[in-house]
């Protein structure tokens, strides 16, 4: 406390240590701050990870012939408690003015060592990172001679900048008390719950009318083979009653403003048609609003798939996709609709059907959001050598889980779509478009088709007296709690595994039963199976509206076009878009399990600065030096938060920046002609500092 | 002499996509050569043409920059604004007569670790190819 207080009173905010560009009248100095810059460098072996290839001996006796440097060590973990002391105890022993750590990436341990920078009692922005790990040791690792060259020149680069660093004040700024989660899965509902649960006001947003995803689709679920829909329900009651909780179905992200803490989001709300009870009620309509009675449905005359049951199922233009939707309201589709009126004619007194209803746009206010954006199947008929859509008797597993399911289109008998008949023999075809390398598939594994497959396999044989399933495979990935035991199960019921890669099926025109055409690897031969009905454990996909949203964010996506995560094993639910948290899926497959952990995950870590009240933004922001400033405001439209504007000041214009909305970018720092902007800690004379002393620069 | 050359190249990327992007290739000890010296930036809009003539007349012999992917840049447009700068400063460097190819401008995601390390043995191979820069005679 007291040393942040004596560095608050040395240096505040705006002032700069004298560097070259910057006139005086933007930052009078005291005249002891204009002490020659003392720099402490502290070399890190990390292990033999840094002392493997980088000769740590050669790079401290360098270091000590720099400008500036006033101490340098070098030790096996700077980032332990005892490494971390040593910058500490160096900063007071040796009045150092900035420190310098040379060890891995500012990306993992910039936070470490500027803590550890501000214990000592200098100002944490005065701290530098030389990557000499990600960036050097671990990338050269057969060239010593190379890689000791490269990390001296990196430390004589972050030296220079430390010289040159300034005293920066974090702003701090009021967290709003509401959280937004974005797509209500199983993942999306589990994470608002738990906000709510901790009195968090909570947006939850989905697309679709109804929330429940994928879960709600599924007939069992393993390895317990408890049925989903009796664990699921349950839940979407829970988040459509819970206070805290505001759904917002068939609704999407417009537009997204601000950044952790003040996130501004403009929603769209798709037009339904259909008024609820409470909308209703709020325009005078007493007792009014759809009460979900479907008298409307059958008058309907316009007939479309229904996409929850894979399309296996009619459904009217007026609908709602299955009997436990949350909310329970029905919904237009207008791209279908013929607006003949006769739903509304039926709904009479409740005047719930609103035909010219338009999409509505509301902007709300929160401190933190979670991304559940799920899953879709990849379009498994790019496989073309497996038939789907092109054999009738070639079906998805999520096709497999609607047809199975009690409430499914068929009451839940397995029957061929070519004739109605009940399979006898049927072939699962495991990594459907997963770890498939050429180019057509997705390269990463789907991570719960193994298991689901196994589950598909158990229910056909409960279900079906005499059936004889068959799974080909590649390898059986069953790495959860239970899930080896249940695939023993399995193997026990009398499922055959056939380990091969199925190359193509064809089939019989007259029968339209299919052959399947694989090798068998463990006998060495090939393997021809006559099959009924053919399964395909099909690979998912990011959801289709899934770049979108991301972007509006602000949140990186992997090669796969999953969401990416902040840290894959120190921050997985974390984003790079501080105060953006991702659950479920979207981030990776995952089983319903992992689903529900990480969403609990997500919650907590996305609780966090609701409940602080506050957090500290990077002071990474943009300052006028007014003197040298034109007024000419080519930086004003080069913001992209709008955070510059010229005013009149003492006669002439001139810039100034709204420190609140600036998030530091420096993209009119980058093209200030006059020069007159001061990007806070990549200032151009700090930049010009680094570029001089890696070309120009080297040993005193 | 010319097996002796070490090229001085000078990479100015941007702390979200393409240092995270050079960092995983860390990660995965995916090896390239060590002929780069790296200045981070928040953004690839921050990189002012100026600092790209400075690092030239100090006698770099290439430079990179590097950022997100348009449309996946941190902060929404940087990387446009700086990507047009980029061709402001090639143009610059054909009309004093220097090899424009000595400056180029990549897109590296943060989940792009091996395109990093090829994106470096390019411009390290170009650079080769284009042998040392003549600036730096002239200043001799
Ligand atoms: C055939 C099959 C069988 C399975 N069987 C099992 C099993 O037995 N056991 C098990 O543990 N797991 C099983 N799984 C896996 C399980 O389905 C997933 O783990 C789970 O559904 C993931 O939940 P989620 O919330 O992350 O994603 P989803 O269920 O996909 O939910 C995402 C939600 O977000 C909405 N959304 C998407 N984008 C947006 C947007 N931009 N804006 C607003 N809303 C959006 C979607 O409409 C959806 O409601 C199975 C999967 C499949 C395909
Ligand atoms: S943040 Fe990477 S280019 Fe803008």
């Amino acid at each position: 406390m007291a040393d942040t207080k004596k560095n608050k009173k040395e240096s505040p905010a705006k002032k700069v240590v004298k560097v070259e560009g910057v006139p005086q009248s933007f930052s009078p100095k005291k005249e002891e701050e204009k002490k020659q810059a003392r720099i402490g460098v502290l070399i890190c072996h990390c292990g033999t990870n840094i002392a493997g290839s980088i000769d740590i001996k050669a790079l401290e006796e360098y270091t000590k012939t720099l400008p500036n440097v006033a101490f340098v060590d070098n030790y096996q973990y700077v980032c332990s408690t005892p490494g971390q002391k040593k910058i500490t105890d160096a900063i007071a022993q040796h009045n150092l003015t900035g420190t310098v750590v040379a060890a891995c990436s500012p990306r993992l341990h910039e936070p470490t060592f500027r803590t550890a920078t501000k214990e000592g009692g200098l100002n944490p922005f005065r701290f530098e990172m030389a990557n000499i790990r990600e960036q050097n040791s671990w990338v050269h690792m057969h060239d010593g001679e190379g890689a000791t060259e490269k990390a001296k020149d990196a430390v004589r680069i972050a030296v220079a900048k430390a010289s040159l660093l300034e005293d920066l004040i974090p702003k701090s700024v009021l967290v709003e008390k509401a959280a937004m989660v974005v797509g209500a899965g199983v993942a999306g509902m589990q994470a608002a719950l738990d906000l709510a649960n901790a009195g968090i006001k909570t947006y939850l947003i989905e697309t679709l009318p109804t929330i429940g995803g994928r879960m709600s689709q599924l007939d069992k679920t393993f390895p317990t083979l408890d049925c989903s829909q009796c664990i699921l329900t349950p839940k979407m009651v829970d988040v459509g009653r819970a206070p805290n909780i505001e759904l917002m179905t068939y609704t999407e992200v417009d537009a997204v403003e601000g950044y952790i803490g003040n996130f501004d989001v403009t929603l769209r709300k798709k037009a339904s048609g259909v008024l609820s009870m409470a909308q209703a009620e709020a325009m005078g309509i007493s007792g009014g609003g759809c009460n979900g009675c479907g008298d409307c449905e059958p008058v309907c005359p316009v007939i479309k798939p229904n996409d929850f049951e894979m399309g296996m199922k009619p459904r009217k233009a007026i609908y709602i996709s299955h009997p436990q939707v949350v909310p329970l309201l029905y919904t237009i589709d207008f791209d279908s609709c013929v607006k003949c009126g006769l739903c509304v004619t039926v709904c009479g007194d409740k005047k719930a059907i609103d035909l010219e209803m338009k999409d509505e746009f509301v902007k709300v206010k929160v401190g933190t959001v979670v991304l559940a954006l799920g899953f879709e199947l990849f379009p498994i008929e790019k496989k073309e050598e497996w038939g789907y859509k092109r054999f009738e008797n070639v079906i998805t597993s999520l096709e497999f889980e609607r047809l199975i399911c009690a409430s499914g289109p068929t009451g839940g008998h397995l029957v061929r779509p070519s004739d109605g008949k009940t399979p006898k023999k049927v072939a699962f075809i495991l990594c459907a478009g997963s770890r498939d390398n050429t180019g057509i598939g997705k390269p990463y594994c789907s991570r719960f088709c193994c298991m689901y497959s196994l589950k598909h396999a158990h229910q056909i044989i409960e279900k079906i007296p005499g059936v004889q399933p068959y799974i080909f495979y590649m390898d059986i990935r069953s790495f959860g709690k239970m899930y080896e035991e249940f695939y023993y199960r399995i193997q026990d019921e009398g499922t055959k595994f056939i380990r091969g890669r199925v190359s193509h099926i064809l089939e019989d025109p007259a029968t339209k039963n299919l052959m399947v055409h694989s090798d068998d690897t463990l006998l060495d031969q090939p393997f021809r199976l006559e099959a009924d009905l053919v399964v395909l454990a099909t690979a998912v996909q990011p959801s289709v509206d899934t770049d979108r949203t991301r972007k509006l964010f602000g949140v990186s996506c992997s090669m796969d076009g999953w969401l990416l995560e902040a840290h894959p094993k120190l921050n997985p639910c974390g984003t790079t878009t501080a105060g953006v948290f991702l659950a479920g899926v979207c981030q990776g497959p995952k089983d319903i399990p992992d689903t529900v952990a990480s969403a609990e995950g997500a919650a907590s870590a996305a609780s966090i600065p609701i409940h602080m009240g506050e957090v500290e933004l990077e002071p990474y922001f943009a300052q006028c030096i007014e003197e040298k400033c034109a007024g000419c405001g080519m930086c004003v439209n080069l913001c992209p938060y709008k955070a510059l504007a010229l005013i009149e000041k003492e006669g002439r214009t001139v810039m100034e920046v709204t420190e609140a909305k600036c998030k530091g970018c420096g993209t009119c720092g980058g093209f200030c002609p006059g020069g007159a902007i001061w990007m806070q800690h990549f200032a151009t004379p700090q930049i010009i500092g680094q570029i001089d002393a890696f070309l120009l620069g080297g040993a005193q | 002499m010319a097996e002796e050359w070490k090229p001085k190249i000078m990479g100015i990327i941007c702390n979200w996509c393409s240092y995270a992007g050079a960092d995983l290739a860390g990660s995965a000890r995916t090896q390239y050569p060590p002929d780069i010296r790296i200045i981070r930036v928040m953004c690839t809009g921050r990189v002012d043409p100026l600092f790209i003539l400075k690092a030239f007349t100090d006698g770099a012999d290439g430079v990179l920059v590097s950022g997100c992917h348009f449309g996946d840049c941190h902060y929404l447009e940087g990387n446009f604004k700086g990507a047009k700068r980029m061709f402001l400063v090639k143009s610059l460097l054909k009309n004093i007569g220097l090899e424009h190819k000595r400056l180029r401008m990549t897109f590296v995601s943060a989940s792009e670790g091996a395109k990093w390390a090829k994106v470096v043995e390019d411009v390290v191979k170009t650079v080769h190819e284009l042998g040392p820069s003549p600036i730096k005679e002239l200043s001799k």
